[in-house]
């Protein structure tokens, strides 16, 4: 198989001159379609950075991203705010809904951004991660799971080859959690979708296909580090 | 538009309270709007009346009180009569006096002595027109104190009396004060406090305020060659206007007050969205994160602020309207017309919309990373 999402030597560096941090270190990563890779890590290891530069928020000091095909580091400004658009889905902390939407424009909203080729029906991807009783809520009137579940469902509906995911248990109770990221792991085993979640809960882990550990904005496998 | 109306909604009670302002503004516009145009057509709705196209005053005059200063031998009229496209010239007098009717009832009047069967003499729309010494007509606001045709008007000091034989159609005032026509020789001898019956030197039918100049159709009249000619200074009927007591300082006045409404209009706009622009910090940059172009979010944001000013300003324009009628019934000088309210509605709107516009620029500079969590 092909990766759908690779770095490639990529490293990151906040700052200039004698202030300087590596936040990212020749990081090395492939994921393939459909499989849920965690990036577990302390805090300040790196792990929102290597979201941030997958999700092409931020462009890397040095090394390679690639989309499937594509070379986020040859793309200008405004292609690649397409690009988050068509081909890469975020899930936030807390869901980071907004606050004035019900549940189901939340998952509408990506869609009033330009054309999405192949869309979901929201009402339809509302009902398959349990949210569609409460599609006309807005976040203040959802519990932390029901947010995050609507988060899912906002960053899947425009059929994205990426999803990448930011402390999706954050504000969980362990139930809830163990919910989330079972959702997190059906959707992108049933939908082919190249998922990375950074995460610090070591209890979901086991719905993972494969897990990382992120120290000092370097990249190992998880098995080589015991507290894993 | 789908975040603007969906957060209009959400957030009613913050976007009324800043309609509110925004009506209250428009409100305010509208009735010194109102206002202006009054305090205009009281100053100068007599000159703006007069079928001429410019006055030639004295050599020299204060341009500021011309009508009051200025006097123009009788001669100059000709002298202007005959200049390239002129096709009329006749003399103007001006002059404010006090006077009472038989009747009693004290009122102001700005005499303005006419040639009677020339051009300025002018139609009546009760009564009869000018005919001979000793006769007025007057406005139809003086005719509003109680005074109608038959009556009487004893001028102060002198008790010079004046019949009134007809009233004018329209509102002809002058520096605030109700305009009588009446005829030249009668206006000379008002003016040089010649009592009834007493002999008059000659000189004073000599003597006239301006040479009412009007242009032959489509003709461009030098008005420097006539002023050269004719010894005078010459103002368009425009700049006349400026000669009426009081004019400019109130015009100004309320312009200035205007200005400073609208530009408080804007800082007001551009506050309240530089402050909800910063509370959507967050949200602005998730939405920037999902995709959404910077154009999107400047489109949706704009068409937000431009929809809360079209609804309040249009609430604030309606009731400021309804106020102005029920002003407009008073003796306060106060006219509502449409191009002047539309004008300051077009204002209130476009420098709202620049006021939002500046706050919600803001949004350029959000940085969709700070949507990511704190781990970075």
């Amino acid at each position: 198989m092909t990766a759908m999402l690779s770095l490639s030597d990529v490293t990151l560096i906040h700052g200039d001159g004698e202030d300087t941090v590596t936040a990212l270190d020749k990081v090395n990563m492939e994921v393939e379609a459909g499989e849920l890779v965690a990036v577990v890590g302390p805090s300040g290891a790196g792990k929102s950075s290597l979201l941030a530069v997958c999700g092409a928020l931020i462009s890397p000091t040095s090394g390679t991203i690639r989309l499937n095909d594509l070379d986020l580091s040859a793309q200008s400004p405004r292609r690649l705010t397409a690009i988050r658009r068509e081909r890469i889905g975020f899930v936030f902390q807390s869901g980071n809904l907004i606050p004035s939407l019900t549940s189901l424009d939340q998952v509408r909203l990506p869609l009033t951004f330009g054309k999405v080729a192949n869309p979901r029906d929201p009402r339809e991807l509302l009902a398959e991660v349990g949210m569609s009783h409460k599609a006309d809520r807005r976040p203040h009137q959802l519990s932390g799971g029901e947010r995050q579940r609507v988060g899912i469902a906002r960053a899947l509906v425009t059929r994205p080859q990426v999803l990448l995911v930011d402390e999706p248990t954050a504000a969980l109770d362990r139930q809830r959690s163990q919910d989330v990221v079972a959702l997190l792991a059906r959707e992108a085993h049933e939908h082919g979708v190249a998922t990375v979640m950074v995460t610090h809960d070591h209890e979901v882990l086991h719905h993972c296909d494969r897990v990382l550990e992120m120290i000092d904005g370097r990249l190992l496998p998880a098995e080589s580090n015991a507290s894993v | 538009m789908f975040l603007a109306i969906r957060e209009l909604t959400f957030a009613r009670g913050r976007f009324a309270l800043m309609g509110v302002v925004v009506a209250l503004i428009a409100i305010l516009t509208v009735l010194l709007s109102g206002l202006s145009v009054g305090l205009v057509n009281d100053g100068v709705s007599g000159l703006k009346r007069l079928p001429v196209t410019s006055l030639a005053f004295q050599h020299e005059v204060a341009k500021d009180s011309a009508f009051s200063r200025s006097v123009v031998e009788t001669s100059a009229v000709d002298t202007w009569a005959t200049q390239d496209g002129v096709a009329e010239a006749a003399p103007l007098g001006n002059t404010l006096a006090n006077g009472r009717t038989n009747e009693g009832i004290e009122v102001d009047l700005a005499l303005f002595g006419v040639e009677v069967g020339s051009f300025l003499d002018p139609a009546v729309a009760e009564g009869q027109r000018l005919a001979g010494e000793g006769e007025v007509v007057i406005s139809s606001t003086a005719a509003e104190l109680g005074i109608s045709v038959g009556d009487t008007i004893e001028l102060e000091p002198a008790g010079t009396p004046l019949k009134v034989v007809g009233i004018l159609g329209e509102q002809h005032t002058f520096g605030h004060v109700d305009i009588g026509y009446l005829p030249l020789r009668s206006w000379q001898e008002v003016k040089a406090g010649v009592r009834a019956g007493d002999a008059a030197p000659e000189r004073i039918y000599n003597e006239i305020t301006a040479v009412a100049v009007r242009a032959a159709d489509g003709a461009d009249v030098d008005l420097a060659a006539g002023d050269k000619d004719a010894g005078t200074t010459s103002m368009t009927l425009e700049q006349s206007f400026g000669a009426s007591p009081g004019y400019t300082a109130e015009t100004s006045t309320l312009q200035l007050i205007q200005v400073f409404l609208y530009a408080i209009s804007a800082l007001v706009v551009g506050a309240f969205f530089t402050v909800l622009t910063v509370q959507r910090k967050q949200e602005i940059a998730v939405i920037r994160a999902l995709g959404a172009s910077t154009r999107y979010l400047l489109r949706d944001s704009l068409l937000q602020s431009v929809v809360l000013l079209v609804l309040s300003a249009g609430v604030g324009v309606a009731i400021g309207v309804a106020a102005g009628a029920a002003i407009s019934a008073t003796p306060m000088p106060f006219v509502l017309e449409a191009a002047p309210i539309a004008v300051a509605t077009a204002l209130l709107l476009i420098l709202g919309v620049v006021g939002a516009t500046v706050a919600v620029l803001r949004i350029t500079r959000v940085d969709p990373l700070t949507a990511l969590g704190g781990n970075r």
